[in-house]
């Protein structure tokens, strides 16, 4: 089978490669962009841990051809914290709430969060519980997640966080 | 999991499409939002030799009101059926069914086209499309024909498509204004297919059932038009015994497999308390 042209953008970096139409943007992330923040974890679209931002989309990335990718704008792990290093309010939230044990779910989780604060920059817990649904964390039962999103929504507002009662 | 190798082919309208599919034969497949089947094709449950994306043809996607209908086009996602204005003022039946349908990511990309034209039983929109009449857009070799959603739907995964055909749009009369609506699902997660789910979609006139449509999600090998169950309600004041006989003749129709999400009568029965919940929930919102 002949290999496609393809031409993205992965954290603001223009990239070009020729794929075999069979490569799955995941792997083509990780083994050919060496950026091996989205994680492959069910292979099968349930678990969100190779989540990445397409477009303004969260889109599984183990469920995508890298060819349905061609002309996208990519965003990964990888791209959501500054230049310079200086963590995102998110990563600085799920360190300071405690959002992981593993580790294993939060690039999906981060990469999914930070669309959800740019749909919607101060969600009810509720309304994060189900902008999440499709990220799956097998060690924390969420409390901290959500809590680290909540945290970071109010970071980003330039409000005090403030803790809901239990 | 890695799926064969394919030749992947891109084309920008609808001819070129359905000249590609033509060309191609029968061992290629049209491929939609994906998620039916890249997963198939990661099992190598499929392997098309060739895949036709239909992803960026312009003509396949957005929401436009002709006359008196609602045409949708096949690559509309279920994320834009959910904050679309037509869709949310006029059919919002639609978006509350999206919104139970996968998980965000997956409504960000999955279609509403590739949800119904590919004939699972375990997909959401084909027993709402039934419920509101919509018509189906195919396009093929021979030009493009109409098919009615209540009779496109033939087994599980069998429809009345022909190879080489496409699903282009999607048209439903619109409903009255005032009408009322309610899709009850149950699932035993987030991005679960229906243990069993119903829809309703109503119009009530002094308390009064002036029209209604039922249709039943993954509870046989197609999705169900509750006809029966729809004659009974139909004039009523949905007096709980009249309910009681539309719920058990909506019942008798359903065949479901037992399997992970329960034994065949449980999911019968869940056919009937989602019912009884969609009537209720669409009566409460009908006005008139």
């Amino acid at each position: 089978m002949s290999k496609v042209h393809v031409k993205l953008t992965v954290n603001g970096k223009a990239h070009e490669a020729l794929v075999e139409p069979r490569t799955l943007l995941v792997h083509f992330l990780r083994e050919d962009l060496n950026l091996t923040g989205a994680h492959v974890g069910c292979e099968t679209g349930h678990c969100g841990a190779c989540t990445v931002d397409i477009d303004g989309m969260s889109v599984k990335s183990c469920t995508m051809f890298a060819v349905q990718a061609d002309g996208a704008d990519i965003l990964t792990i990888e791209g959501v914290a500054a230049p310079d290093g200086t963590l995102h309010a998110l990563q600085e939230s799920f360190r300071e709430m405690h959002g992981l044990q593993c580790g294993y779910c939060t690039p999906g989780m981060i990469v999914r969060a930070h669309r959800l604060l740019q749909e919607n920059p101060r969600p009810t817990e509720a309304e994060i519980r189900a902008g999440i649904a499709g990220n799956l964390c097998r060690c924390t039962g969420y409390q901290n997640i959500v809590k680290a999103i909540q945290h970071a929504a109010a970071t980003l507002a330039g409000e005090p966080f403030q803790e809901a009662a239990e | 999991m890695i799926p064969a190798n394919f030749a992947y082919h891109r084309p920008s309208t609808i001819e070129e499409a359905v000249g590609l599919l033509a060309s191609l034969g029968e061992e290629a497949r049209a491929l939609a939002g994906g998620f039916s089947l890249i997963p198939m094709m990661k099992l190598r449950l499929a392997a098309p030799e060739a895949l036709v994306d239909l992803s960026r043809i312009a003509a396949l996607k957005g929401v436009r009101e002709e006359g008196p209908e609602i045409v949708v086009g096949a690559m509309t996602t279920q994320h834009q059926l959910m904050s679309d204005p037509i869709i949310a003022a006029k059919v919002p039946l639609i978006p509350e069914t999206s919104a139970v349908i996968a998980d965000p990511q997956i409504r960000y990309r999955g279609t509403l086209g590739g949800n119904v034209a590919n004939g699972d039983p375990g997909n959401d929109m084909p027993a709402v499309m039934m419920t509101l009449d919509a018509t189906y857009v195919l396009a093929g070799p021979n030009g493009t024909r109409s098919v009615k959603a209540r009779g496109f739907y033939e087994g599980a995964y069998f429809t009345a498509a022909e190879p080489g055909e496409i699903l282009t749009e999607i048209r439903i009369p619109t409903p009255a204004p005032g009408a009322g609506y309610a899709y009850e699902k149950l699932k035993r997660k987030v991005g679960d297919y229906a243990t069993a789910a119903a829809a309703v979609q109503l119009t009530m006139k002094a308390s009064t059932v002036e029209t209604i449509a039922i249709g039943l999600t993954n509870v046989s090998e197609t999705p169900l038009l509750a006809q029966d169950a729809m004659t009974i309600l139909a004039g009523s004041r949905l007096e709980p015994e009249v309910v009681d006989r539309a719920v058990a003749a909506a019942e008798a129709i359903t065949n479901p497999a037992s399997d992970g999400r329960g034994p065949a009568e449980y999911r019968t029965a869940m056919a009937g308390i989602m019912l009884r919940r969609a009537l209720a929930r669409a009566a409460s919102r009908a006005q008139g």
